[in-house]
């Protein structure tokens, strides 16, 4: 195989784009579509300051990788989940990566700065790990954003995690979700500006960037995560682009090109109720608490029993009851 | 696909003796689980993650610490590695 840009010899097959990539003008695609990106929805101004969210896996460290190499501002926060040996290991990728670039790394500790960690928050407040690890993340990815006066967070959302939940969202047809799955939303009642640069490239992109700039990074996957619903729509999609390549892109980049704006007014509806968390001052939307989600998480699990990470090593069949009853949950909600 | 070669080392004065086949083989890493696996015989990239019914779109394969196209062919000497590229998560 040969790279469609220089006749080289190729390193890396890319089905989708119906063409073979040398390590160089592979990397020239990949910086490409994430200034197309960024410039498409305007994500970034040259002179914003930028927080990046980073977990020390592929897809947080090569969008932290691609906006220096492009030239932005941009500093990274990692936050300690508590996970076990995973999050020990992961904090070691992410702070290996930053010290080796000479860049700042912001590091939070869910256990040591709020009193609890991942797998008893699931315990505690019967969520399943993934959600209770979403909800804090965000929380914290607001807060530090808001307390050290960065414009613009960044998360390493890929076209492959977009197309996976857009697909999750059609398929219990969740207008309010699908309002909001948007690589760009903006800054509004104390939340930060938050945006995806890298909508327009798949996770093998990523992997493949990471090994061809020597960005060491965890490949374990998450103990917590293993056949969580996110994953299955990501291996159904894979197959359908094995036999028609092209059609995560066309199904998530249609979706913004096509049905976004139809939902426009649906948005803007969810935006209307938020008011400061009345112990965090966080927004919070909650139509029958004066806390946010994140302080009544916290509440809950910090007065819960710690549970330990081989708890949630469950047997296939319990890990599909609670998706199931997952599953049903979000869409009664 | 060559699964087999023969071993080239006859001396020509000598009476031929019965052909001896060697054995290929190609051992492979594989992650999530870390596991090894050898495969006998030569084989190009797309008829490897074929055969261990894994999917193009969701792994890479690296060959001696280098990423190598569909159409790579691996040697008996070479280092695999099959690394998964999907991660969950919300």
């Amino acid at each position: 195989m040969k790279c469609r840009t220089c006749r080289g010899p190729a390193i890396i097959d890319l089905p989708r784009h119906n063409a073979n990539f040398c390590a160089e003008h592979f990397m020239q695609l990949c910086r490409r579509q994430t200034s197309k990106a960024i410039d498409d929805f305007d994500m970034i101004a040259r002179d914003d300051r930028v927080l990046v969210a980073v977990s020390g896996g592929k897809d947080s460290l090569a969008v932290w990788d691609l906006l220096i190499d492009l030239g932005f501002d941009a500093d990274g926060l990692y936050i300690g989940l508590g996970i076990g040996e995973y999050s020990e290991t992961s904090r070691r990728y992410a702070e290996d990566f930053a010290s080796a670039r000479g860049l700042h790394l912001h590091v939070v500790s869910l256990p040591q700065e709020h009193g609890f960690d991942i797998p008893t928050a699931a315990k505690a407040t019967g969520r399943v790990p993934c959600s209770a690890c979403g909800m804090s993340k965000r929380h914290i990815f607001d807060q530090v954003a808001r307390d050290e006066g960065y414009d613009v967070l960044v998360t390493g959302h890929n076209l492959d995690d977009e197309a996976a939940v857009l697909y999750g969202n059609v398929l219990r047809w969740d207008t309010d979700y699908l309002a909001r799955q948007l690589p760009v939303l903006p800054a509004r009642n104390g939340f930060p500006k938050k945006v995806k640069p890298l909508i327009r490239l798949t996770e093998r992109e990523m992997a493949a960037w990471c090994i061809i700039r020597g960005i060491d990074y965890i490949v374990e996957e998450c103990p917590l995560a293993a056949g969580n619903r996110h994953l299955n729509y990501k291996d159904a999609l894979n197959a359908m682009e094995e036999k028609s390549p092209g059609s995560k892109a066309s199904f998530y980049l249609g979706f913004l090109e096509r049905m976004a704006p139809l939902l426009e007014s649906t948005a803007r509806a969810g935006t209307e109720t938020l008011r400061p968390c009345s112990r965090c001052g966080a927004p919070t939307g909650s139509a029958t608490d004066d806390s946010c989600a994140f302080c009544r998480l916290t509440e809950r699990s910090s007065a819960h029993a710690p549970v330990a990470v081989e708890a949630f090593l469950k047997k296939p069949r319990q890990r599909r009851r609670e998706q199931a009853a997952e599953s049903a949950e979000q869409a009664s909600s | 696909m060559d699964h087999r070669r023969e071993d080239q080392d006859a001396d020509p004065g000598v009476a031929p003796q019965p052909t001896r086949e060697v054995v290929v083989s190609v051992k492979v890493v594989l992650r999530n689980p870390h596991r090894e696996v050898t495969i006998d015989g030569r084989r190009r990239v797309h008829a490897l993650l074929a055969e261990l019914q894994l999917s193009r779109e969701s792994h890479l394969v690296i060959r001696n610490g280098t990423l190598v196209p569909g159409d790579a062919e691996l040697d008996v000497d070479d280092v695999i590695e099959i690394r998964p590229v999907i991660s969950g998560g919300s």
